[in-house]
């Protein structure tokens, strides 16, 4: 007989089949995902809920007969009161052809129901963005390699000796000298000199012995217990604190001003809610600044920004201004990934234009990861080509691929252009 | 040595174990005559109970998503709390591997060796049906084999392939055993060596030249169907089988693959014929060596309590109209309560038992007819021979005609003297595994013409098989067959034809 314990062996042995019956499902994933876009769950999808995805490709047929007429018996259990001849209603459930008895109905159809399963809100985005990568990955490679600063974290027995703690060791050192009276060197001083002075008297022989035999004792005492040992070493501890280094900033822009209808607003912000899903999944930390503007630009929350309405006309170089302005007081360059997603109609002041433009090459489109501006419009609204914004940025993307732009007018072109956007780019970076 | 416990209070350390385990092993061998394999004891933790359940209680097996698919749905299970884990697993292998889990008490262990590792253990080792169909010493070789086989498949032929051929073969794996004839030993040597001299006979008749012939051959095959069923060894029920020996299409990966699922199959078909015997045989054993350590002061009596405690929750019936009951027994309830009916019929029979059971009533010997119960019958045959008025009263069974053509049940037999053998015959046939499993043969297939398969399901009208998963499963044996397939569904008493599927290979 052997008893092994098997506690420690690896774990997680079925994880490579757990893919499988993912990846298996994928094209139903993918399909669950789209229609909870199209449907408007996205919010929800984004606030962790679950998704279940109807698995019929995860069906296990097999040859196996159910009954459906005829006659057959059955025995069961628990008879209190039934004799011989007795006739029972069928239970429900079981008329018709799909005729049986107690509990035997469900018996019959298990076979029939499709197997279906939870994916947890992780495994859901992550099977819904595996085809899209972000353009820029300069930065977005410390996602992968964490960084981690060494943090203290208490004293430790032994270390390299530029760590060592002085007062700790030297307290230590104090305490285990006064335990084991260990001679402090003014009191062997002492003695010598009593002695010194006696040797030199003559007198008191006795007590020159005695002092004697107490110098020898102290000397002895002195050299058998050290100034400093090694167990009263103390050195500080460091350890390496991962440093939560991927953080993003997603700055939301968008035109408020009267000519845009809440239809449109609503395409704005599925589109920010797409995108700002999609930053979780990269980094560990996304924030968001929300712009709003008309004539001019401000800062507001969330909340505001998608139901306070707004009228005015557009100048939409002061969000472009304002945008800079926050980016220089909070979001520094070096330390954050910087997103841009502006959503507008594509009105401006025909002056503005110009000046909108200028902010964007020269300032704005060398310090972001992307700008992605997209233009919603209702259906028909919208001239191809010909909105003032368009116009304007047009060339720029030509130049400048971190500016990418599309146009919108229904719910469901939003996850296409997401698509877009931000899909595999194949080989041309 | 019978002085003193064993263990105190809930916590148990690998010495306790091991002290438990000698002195279940003593009662067990040397009070109760069990013949065991050797035991290989494994301590696992929940997560890992998780795993083993998935691969139906195999150590290890190759990769495929239908497992992922069960994990799943235990897990899901288990973290909602839906369900609790087994105690234990135990595999029928030589040396028979209990699994324990780390989370139970002192008691629960010892309670658990005793189950799987006497029970359990001594029931693979000496019921017919595991001696006939099983090879303890193989299995795990086997499955080693079988793993990396298959691992070495999808990295030559790319996992999609691979999954199509195990899909398929899954889904025919209850056609896929031998019911008669006893099965051929496991012999990893043999497979992998046959293994190789297909692959080196594939490469020896290789001749590019014999696509360039035109034509070829016309065929003069005048032979009568009769003598090509003959040549084929038609009609054959094991599809499995006659795929990966006949089948024209496959590759030879592909016929060791579909081998490696019909020999698993081939493992687990004793499984399901004997749940009742195999619980039963492992519940009364635990519970006899557990009242024996109490008996001996080996066990305190809180422990004692908890084992009583355990065995009763394990044991328990519900009637067929609260919840959880139904049609299906508790395998533990009625293996259980039969054999402790059959100790008392040989201990302290009634005047009943003496005319329903002439031959074992008052014989004195419970342990020896037990052990040759255990030996010699499956769940239908003992259920047919062994049950007693008394467990049938004990149950309180009743067997209702179901008749779709009338709009009530009938109740025809109750726990009476005109009833109890009604109850017993229709009770040991629903463990008959032949009447619910599907009769599919197959029967017909010109392999010099188009190459149809024709397959037969010889059934009753009313019995036809479940028809979304019967054409999905066609569609697999078409992907498997590489030409058209067609199932009949017969009528066994007229021959009259009740329903027709055709499945193509899709792409082809």
């Amino acid at each position: 007989m052997d008893i092994i314990d098997r506690r420690a062996n690896p774990h997680g042995k079925n994880l490579g089949n757990r893919q499988r019956v993912l990846s298996r499902a994928r094209a139903a994933v993918a399909q669950a995902a789209r229609k909870a876009i199209d449907q408007g769950t996205i919010r929800e999808v984004g606030q962790g809920q679950a998704v279940t995805i109807p698995a019929d490709s995860l069906n296990e047929p097999s040859f196996h007969t159910v009954f459906t007429s005829g006659q057959r018996q059955l025995v069961l259990p628990g008879n209190r009161e039934f004799s011989t001849g007795d006739r029972l209603s069928r239970p429900r459930g079981g008329g018709g052809g799909g005729g049986s008895g107690s509990g035997a109905g469900q018996g019959d159809a298990e076979g029939e129901d499709g197997f279906r399963f939870v994916l947890t809100r992780d495994e859901f985005l992550d099977l819904f963005f595996e085809d899209l990568e972000l353009p820029d990955l300069v930065k977005n490679q410390i996602v992968n390699v964490e960084i981690s600063a060494p943090a203290r974290a208490g004293i430790s027995m032994d270390g390299s000796p530029s760590q060592i703690d002085m007062s700790r060791t030297m307290r230590r050192s104090m305490a285990r000298r006064i335990g084991l009276r260990r001679p402090k060197t003014p009191e062997v001083e002492a003695l010598e000199e009593e002695i010194a002075a006696l040797e030199e008297s003559g007198a008191d022989a006795d007590r020159l012995v005695a002092l004697r035999a107490e110098l020898d004792l102290a000397l002895r005492r002195l050299a058998r217990v050290p100034w400093i040992d090694p167990v009263d070493l103390r050195y500080r501890r460091f350890t390496n604190v991962p440093k939560p280094s991927a953080r993003a900033v997603m700055f939301c822009l968008m035109d408020v001003s009267g000519s845009m209808s809440e239809q449109m607003k609503d395409l704005a912000k599925r589109f920010f809610l797409l995108l700002h899903v999609f930053l979780e999944r990269r980094y560990k930390r996304v924030e968001l600044v929300f712009i709003r503007h008309t004539e001019v630009a401000e800062e507001v929350d969330e909340q505001t920004f998608f139901t306070d309405p707004r009228t005015g006309g557009t100048v939409v170089s002061t969000a472009l201004a304002e945008f800079l302005r926050i980016q220089r007081d909070r979001y520094p360059q070096d330390s954050w990934n910087i997103y841009v997603a502006q959503a507008s109609d594509g009105d401006n002041s025909s002056s503005d234009t110009r000046q909108a433009v200028a902010i964007m090459e020269a300032d704005i489109l060398p310090i972001v990861q992307h700008f992605a501006y997209i233009e919603v419009a209702a259906s028909a609204a919208m001239i191809r080509g010909e909105t003032d914004l368009w116009r304007g940025y047009e060339p720029l993307s030509q130049r400048a691929p971190r500016l990418a732009m599309r146009r919108v007018s229904e719910r469901r072109d939003i996850f296409p252009v997401f698509r877009d956007l931000f899909g595999r780019k194949a080989a041309t970076a | 040595m019978n002085g003193g416990l064993l263990y105190s209070g809930a916590d148990w350390d690998f010495r306790t174990l091991s002290r438990s385990y000698d002195a279940i092993e003593r009662i067990a061998c040397e009070e109760l005559g069990l013949e065991v394999y050797p035991n290989r004891i494994e301590v696992i933790t929940a997560e890992q109970m998780l795993d083993v359940y998935t691969a139906h209680g195999m150590p290890l097996t190759y990769r495929h998503w239908s497992y992922g698919k069960r994990f799943l749905q235990h897990e899901a299970s288990y973290r909602r709390g839906y369900s609790s884990l087994a105690y234990e697993v135990v595999i029928n292998s030589n040396p028979c591997i209990s699994y324990l889990m780390e989370e139970n008490t002192a008691t629960m262990q010892a309670l658990v060796i005793a189950h799987a590792a006497f029970g359990h253990n001594h029931f693979f080792r000496n019921n017919h049906l595991f001696r006939q169909w099983t090879d303890a010493d193989a299995i795990i070789d086997y499955l080693e084999f079988a793993r990396t086989f298959i691992a070495g498949c999808e990295d030559r032929y790319g996992v999609a392939a691979v999954e199509r051929v195990l899909d398929a073969a899954h889904a025919l794996s209850r056609q896929g055993v031998h019911r008669h004839g006893g099965a051929r030993p496991l012999n990893l040597k043999t497979d992998q060596k046959r293994e190789r001299e297909r692959r080196e006979y594939d490469e020896r008749m290789f001749d590019d030249l014999w696509r360039t012939v035109p034509g070829g051959r016309t065929s003069v095959d005048t032979d009568p169907i009769g003598e090509r069923r003959r040549r084929l060894g038609l009609p054959e029920e094991n599809l499995l089988y006659f795929i990966e020996k006949i089948s024209p299409r496959l590759q030879s990966w592909e016929r060791e693959i579909i081998r490696i699922v019909r020999l698993i199959a081939q493992y687990f078909y004793p499984q399901p014929q004997a749940k009742v015997m195999n619980e039963g045989c492992a519940t009364w054993v635990h519970q006899r060596i557990m009242t024996r350590l109490h008996d001996t002061g080996q066990i305190d009596d809180a422990a004692f309590l908890e084992v009583l405690h355990s065995t009763s929750n394990v044991i328990t019936q519900p009637d067929f109209d609260q919840p959880g009951g139904g049609v299906n027994f508790n395998p533990y309830a009625l293996g259980y309560a039969m054999m402790t009916d059959i100790e008392r019929m040989c201990t302290q029979p009634t005047e009943e038992d003496r005319a329903w059971f002439p031959d074992i009533a008052g014989n004195g010997d419970p342990l020896g007819t037990l052990r040759y119960a255990w030996a010699n019958f499956r769940d239908e045959s003992f259920i047919l021979q062994y049950l007693s008025p008394a467990v049938i009263r004990q149950f309180r069974l009743f067997r209702l005609m179901d008749d779709t053509s009338e709009t009530t049940l009938l109740v025809d037999a109750i726990h009476d003297d005109a009833g109890y053998r009604a109850i017993r015959r229709s009770l040991a046939r629903s463990y008959d595994t032949s009447e619910s499993d599907a009769d599919v043969q197959v029967v017909d297939v010109d392999l010099a013409a188009d190459r149809r398969l024709i397959l037969q399901h010889r059934t009753r009208p009313g019995r036809l098989l479940a028809q979304r998963d019967a054409e999905a499963t066609l569609r697999h044996v078409a992907a498997l067959w590489g030409y058209e397939v067609r199932l009949q569904e017969i009528d066994s008493d007229s021959d009259a034809v009740l329903a027709t599927h055709t499945a193509e290979p899709q792409g082809a």
